[in-house]
This record gives structure tokens, sequence and C-alpha cells, in this order.
């Protein structure tokens, strides 16, 4: 992974110092709350329900084990022990003191980590495939191009103060697990014909109030132009995007109101300027970027471990283990694993700071000390040997990061909603929780199959219900909690957003209407027929008529 | 006179800028003597009656984070100063404003930040080619403005490429891979 050098050092630990200032001058009274408030903000820290909230920023959710002890160390010092890996693949502390957040950033800042843009009106963590370099459909590694995009985009001195934040995911790989669809900018990485790389350009995507699918903007612009191309479209949007309407201030608003066409034609004739200019790339700054990224020292294994399997063949929790949560790696003999960290009893994404040491160790032992953070707010060892898998499984297991459910109903997405978030209208946690624990019984999960369920607090989306199969969204009525409820929603290449059901439901309905709303799939699908698949080949109506047929209409209804 | 910060250093100031108030505009106020920063809208109106005190090099002209730098384009060899308003400081516009008149238009004269400017955004506003600093007036007590001038260098060796740093990190330096 990306390893900093004198520069990127100097200019965390300068932001570090920036800020201890700042917390000196708020704290004496010269800078006024609005002031402070972006200025805490372009560091990740929120004020928040019961402390702040402070977001640590895991550029395109890359950790080395070194960095995942550091957090928790932060956890057990300046938290209470545990931490919440997040829907962009950050992590968030719940419990740091406003005093000592300038501290925490300086120890972050000795393993090369920062809170730099992880919230405010700026250009924001770039996010990826959490399988990156290691997936067998991999066209061009993403994550040179985030790192590239993540030193551009750092204290980019013209678009700190933009109208809104704005987000920017890469995808390199033929199927897309960046969500690039639903970002301010989502890039896919190719190659033309002649066999040069490029980005496909997609721009005004984003969930939230407004969910929106983005839209191609370029379909080809070759790498040495990518930041001049980004350059352009932001200074069109810091130009142009409205600032009069928080709700109305994100790219998609600016790109729906001008049409993609006139957009384009405002993005091309900026970029006629900036075009060869000095931002645009070159051979040796590529190559030293990727350098960073290039494979570690693989054996070379047979394809298939014997022991491996026949450990699976000895052991049916294992064999559902290996079955949900460990996926084909390019190399022969190796494999990706994925820790679950969703469990009835936490809160989807919560590790803590014992869970954070076990995994940094079982990274140094199986996996060249790396890891990764998914969006669906999972860990990823992504090179670990299938002879190693057996043991590896059994220490996560008795970690409580081996839950067989990677895709499955228990998988869970979800943000931290109204008990730790300020802007939420209602819970996420105890939703989650609750559907969690009616679905625990492994044979049930496995049969009904793969399904995503996201849950958001509020129309924000960070839980992005938007694209869940079925998304559950937190509305406030008349200070009460309620639940909207929509399927259909889907990530990836064929992203789709979710309808609407009908009249929201309490929280103590959420786990029947779930149960419903798969027993209304079970009792449809065709074989091998996922979720999402019998949705789109029957249409909502049968979902909506079953759940809804034993409800009175009077009945702790609200209107959605 | 104002104090402002201009290349780095504390300076005395007597431009005047000039705003228009409830009930008047841009053809009808009276303009004090000496050196003014007038909104668009006066030197849009009375360049042709202005023209005696512009060949004098008394007026400067301000532009909203709403008003393109394109509007003075043609005017700019006539102006000794362009100042740039900031609503808000959080209001991020007039950073490509004043990027577009440095490096779109050529304009190498004095470019001043005015409004909502605080120090936190100084290293920023260096970097996009504002060369005067004016904080609101009472922002800043002397010993406070005299501090502020340190965040002009938050940054020593910013990534990319500005007005202030023309080459990226990776054009100005050699890294090592």
């Amino acid at each position: 992974m990306y390893q900093y050098d004198q520069y990127d050092q100097q200019l965390v630990d300068e932001r570090v110092a920036q800020f201890r200032d700042q917390t000196r001058r708020y704290l004496a009274g010269e800078l006024s709350d609005d002031e402070f408030r972006p200025l805490r903000l372009h560091n990740g820290l929120y004020i928040q329900r019961h402390a702040p909230m402070l977001r640590v920023a895991i550029p395109y959710g890359l950790l080395s084990s070194r960095q995942l002890r550091k957090l928790a160390e932060i956890a057990r010092r300046f938290d209470k022990g545990y931490a919440h890996f997040t829907t962009r693949q950050n992590i968030q502390f719940n419990w740091p003191a406003l005093e000592q957040v300038p501290e925490i950033l300086a120890e972050l800042a000795t393993v090369e980590m920062h809170a730099i843009q992880t919230s405010g009106s700026c250009i924001r963590n770039i996010t990826s495939d959490p399988f990156a370099g290691v997936a067998g459909d991999e066209v061009i590694d993403p994550r040179p191009w985030c790192e590239i995009l993540r030193q551009w985009s750092t204290f980019h001195p013209e678009f700190t103060f933009l109208p809104r934040k704005f987000k920017i995911a890469v995808n390199g790989a033929l199927e897309d697990r960046a969500v690039i669809r639903a970002h301010d900018i989502g890039l896919e990485l190719q190659r033309d014909e002649s066999g040069e790389t490029g980005f496909r350009v997609l721009v005004g995507g984003g969930l939230g109030r407004t969910p929106i699918i983005g839209e191609e903007i370029a379909s080809f612009v070759p790498w040495q132009h990518i930041l001049t191309y980004c350059e352009a479209i932001l200074r069109v949007y810091n130009r142009y995007g409205r600032r009069d309407n928080l709700y109305k201030a994100r790219i998609k608003i600016l790109v729906k109101a001008l049409g993609i066409e006139a957009f384009r034609e405002q993005v091309e004739a900026e970029w006629a300027h900036l075009k060869n200019g000095p931002s645009t790339l070159t051979e040796a700054e590529l190559a030293r970027v990727a350098g960073h990224f290039v494979d570690p020292a693989y054996q070379v294994l047979p394809s298939v471990d014997r022991d491996f399997e026949r450990r699976q063949a000895d052991s049916k929790a294992f064999s559902a283990w290996v079955n949900r949560n460990v996926r084909a790696h390019k190399k022969p003999g190796y494999a990706i694993v994925t820790l679950s960290t969703k469990h009835h009893r936490i809160a989807p994404g919560d590790v803590t700071a014992e869970q954070m040491d076990q995994v940094a160790a079982w990274a140094d032992e199986y996996s060249f000390g790396e890891l990764r953070v998914t969006h669906e707010q999972n860990l990823v060892l992504a090179d670990v040997r299938q002879a190693d898998l057996f043991a590896l499984w059994q220490q996560a297991r008795d970690a409580g990061l081996a839950t067989p459910n990677i895709g499955l109903v228990t998988d869970i997405i979800s943000c931290p909603g109204g008990d730790f978030c300020n802007l939420a209208n209602a819970k996420s946690i105890p939703i989650a929780n609750a559907i969690q624990a009616r679905f625990d019984d492994l044979d049930y999960l496995h049969d009904i199959g793969e399904i995503e369920i996201n849950i958001s607090g509020c129309m924000n989306a960070c839980g992005h219900h938007h694209v869940g199969h079925i998304g559950i969204l937190g509305v406030d009525k008349n200070g009460q909690e309620w639940y909207q409820v929509t399927i259909g929603g889907s990530q990836g290449n064929d992203t789709t957003l979710g309808k609407v059901i009908g009249p929201s439901f309490s929280a103590s309905e959420m786990p029947d209407v779930v149960e419903q709303l798969i027993t209304t799939y079970l009792a449809r699908r065709h074989a091998d027929e996922r979720f999402i698949d019998t949705v789109r080949r029957i249409g909502t109506a049968p979902f909506k008529q079953d759940v809804y047929a034993d409800r009175q209409p009077q009945r702790k209804v609200a209107n959605a | 006179m104002p104090e402002i910060i201009k290349n780095g250093r504390i300076v005395s100031d007597d431009w005047q800028v000039i705003t228009l108030p409830e009930g008047e505009t841009a053809a009808t106020i009276a303009l004090p003597a000496g050196r003014v920063i007038v909104p668009l809208a006066v030197w849009q109106t009375r360049r042709e009656a202005l023209a005696a005190r512009i060949d004098l090099g008394e007026i400067g002209v301000w532009l909203d984070g709403t008003e393109d730098p394109l509007a003075i384009a043609a005017d700019l060899a006539r102006l000794p100063v362009v100042a740039i308003r900031f609503p808000k400081f959080s209001d991020g516009r007039g950073y490509s404003s004043a990027v577009l008149l440095r490096q779109r238009l050529g304009f190498g004269r004095e470019m001043r930040a005015i409004g909502d400017v605080l120090r936190d955004q100084f290293n920023y506003l260096k970097r996009c080619g504002f060369d005067a600093l004016q904080p609101a007036e009472g922002r800043y007590s002397r010993p406070q403005l005299e501090a502020a001038i340190a965040s002009l260098n938050d940054f020593s060796q910013p990534y990319q490429a500005s007005v202030a740093d023309p080459k990226p990190l990776f054009g100005r330096l050699s890294r090592a891979a």
C-alpha cells in the first residue's frame, strides 16, 4: 500500500498543527461556533448527540496492521474501547472529547493517517473496490488512481468550500463494487482499443434526499488528463452549484437543472483551458505511485489445497463460512476473506479494540500485514493462503468475526442512526439487530440466499437504503419514529433505486415486515432466483399486498 | 486607516470599499474622494463618467460571488485592484473567480479578498492568487492579525498546482519512489 514520503508526512503534520491552533482559538472564544463548524468538519469532527464524533479517513478502505493497532489504541485511550466502520470505508469514534481531538490527530499522523476532509462541503475520502488488486475480474488496479486523486483533492485551494459535500469513487473491475453510479463523480477504469488506460466518467449520482443515478459525461478520458477533467467538473460545480438551499446544493441538482448535455458543454469549455496544463499527469508520477501497489510476495501454490478441501468436508460450519465469506483470488492457492461485523448483538460495523488487535495479528500472520474496509462495513483480509483458512476461521469465530452471512439477510448495512447521530429521525441499530435476531437460524438464512438490507436513520441515506434490495428509512412523524420500506433497489453495474411499498411502519413491526417480504419471495421465487430477481420479475405489488394484507388501516400506520 | 495583509505583511490601506446601501443605486451613489473600490454595477454604469479618476488609478472594482470575472475582462488593464467579496467564509465561489482572474485573464495587479475573510482561509486564498487579504473591520485585533500571518504558510508544500505554485508537487520536486 501507499507509504508516505516526507511531503505527505509534512502535510499531515501541518494539518495537525493547524487544527490544534484552531481548537485552541475556538476554546479561547476567538472563533465562533459558526466559524469553527466548517473547520472541525474538514477534520471529521461532528458535535453529536452524546459527545463529539470523529470520523477518521481510511483512504479507499486500505489499512495496515500497524494502523489498525493505532485505531485500537485510540479507541481505548480516547473512547469507550470500540469504533464504527462506515459505509464510506472510514471509521468513526463516537465518544472523544473535543479538547483531545488534536492529540488524536497527532497520534494518527504517526501512522500516516488523518481525518482530513472526512466531512464538510469538500471532496471526501475517495472510495473504491475492497477487492482491488486481488479480484479476478479486475481490468486495471484502481488503487494508484485513488491515491493520485487523494493527493489532488487534499487541501485543494479552489475546492475546499464547495456548495456541498463531494464524493468520488473509482472502480477498475468488470463488476462495480464501488457503487460508482451513486457518487458525485464515478470513475470507471477502462482500456481503449490501443490498450491505453483511461476513465469513463459518470457525474451527478448520489443518494440522500434526492436519489439520482449518475450519468455519463465522458466515455473515455485518457489517464494523463483525469485530474484536469475532474478540475473542470469541480470548477463548474463550485461556480454554479446552488448555495441558497442545502437540499439542492449537490452537483446532481445542477446536472439535472442544466441537463447532462449542457453540463457537459460547460465542463468541456472549462477543460479546453486546463487540458495539457501543469496538472497533466506524467508517466513518472504514475510509476511512482503505482510502485506502492505491486503484488506482495505470493508463493507458487497449487490451485486447490488438499487439506483445505478435507477441512470443508469435515466441518459443516467451516464449509458454510467458506461458501459465504471466502472469495476466489486471482492467484492460485490464495483466497479473499471477509470478516463479518454483523451479529444481532452489536451494531453493524462496530468493532472493539480487542477485535482490532486480533484482526491486525491475523493480517500480519496470514495476509501480508494489510486489510481492507468494505462499504458494507465488513473487513477483508485479501491475501490468505487456502491452507491458512481453517486456522483463521477458528480464531475469527472465537473473536465473533466469522458469522457466515456475507450477502445474506443479516449482513445488514446501517448508519449509526438516532442512537448517535444528530441528523437522524429514527434509530437504525435496534432495527438492524431486531431483524438479525429474527433470522438467526443459519439454515433458514442460507435458504433465503442473497439479499441486501440497508437501513438509514434519515434521508441523508448514509445507510444507502435506496440501493438496498430491501431499504429501510427512518422518518419522523409527529415526534415518533417510523420506518418507510423500499424494495427492488440494487448496487453494482445495474444500480437501481428501490420503490416505496406503502405507508410506514413502527419499529416493533419491522421484523414482521421483513419476514413477510421474504415469505412472499420464498413462495414465488423460481429456482436459483435471488430476492432482487424475483422483485424485478413480479414487481412490487405482490409484496405490498402481502405485507399490508392483515394490517388494520387505523393500526399504527403513518402516511409515508 | 484599516490594516490589511499584503504580500505577507501588515500594511495600512487607504482604499475605501464602497457598498450599495438600501435605497442607493449604482448610478446615484456618491463616491468619496481618494481611492475607492466600487461594486461591479457602479463600474459598469459609470465607467465613462469616472474616466478621469480611473486614469489617476483611483478606482478599483469588487466582484460578488455571483459575478463573473469575465465581465471585467476588457477593463483589467485600467484597474489597479480587483477585490473579490466572500459573503460568508464558507462560500467558496471567490476562489474560482480568483483563479480565473489570474490564470485565464492574466490579471497581474492587486487581487484582494474582502468580506468574511478569516485567517483559516489565508493559505487557500494565497494559493488562488490573492496578494491582499482584508478581514472584516474589527474581526482581528492587531496582535491577532500579526499571529494570523503564520496561516499563510499552513501548508508549505501543497500537492496541487495553483496560482502560487505553478506546478503540482510531482512537477515541483523530485519525489522518491
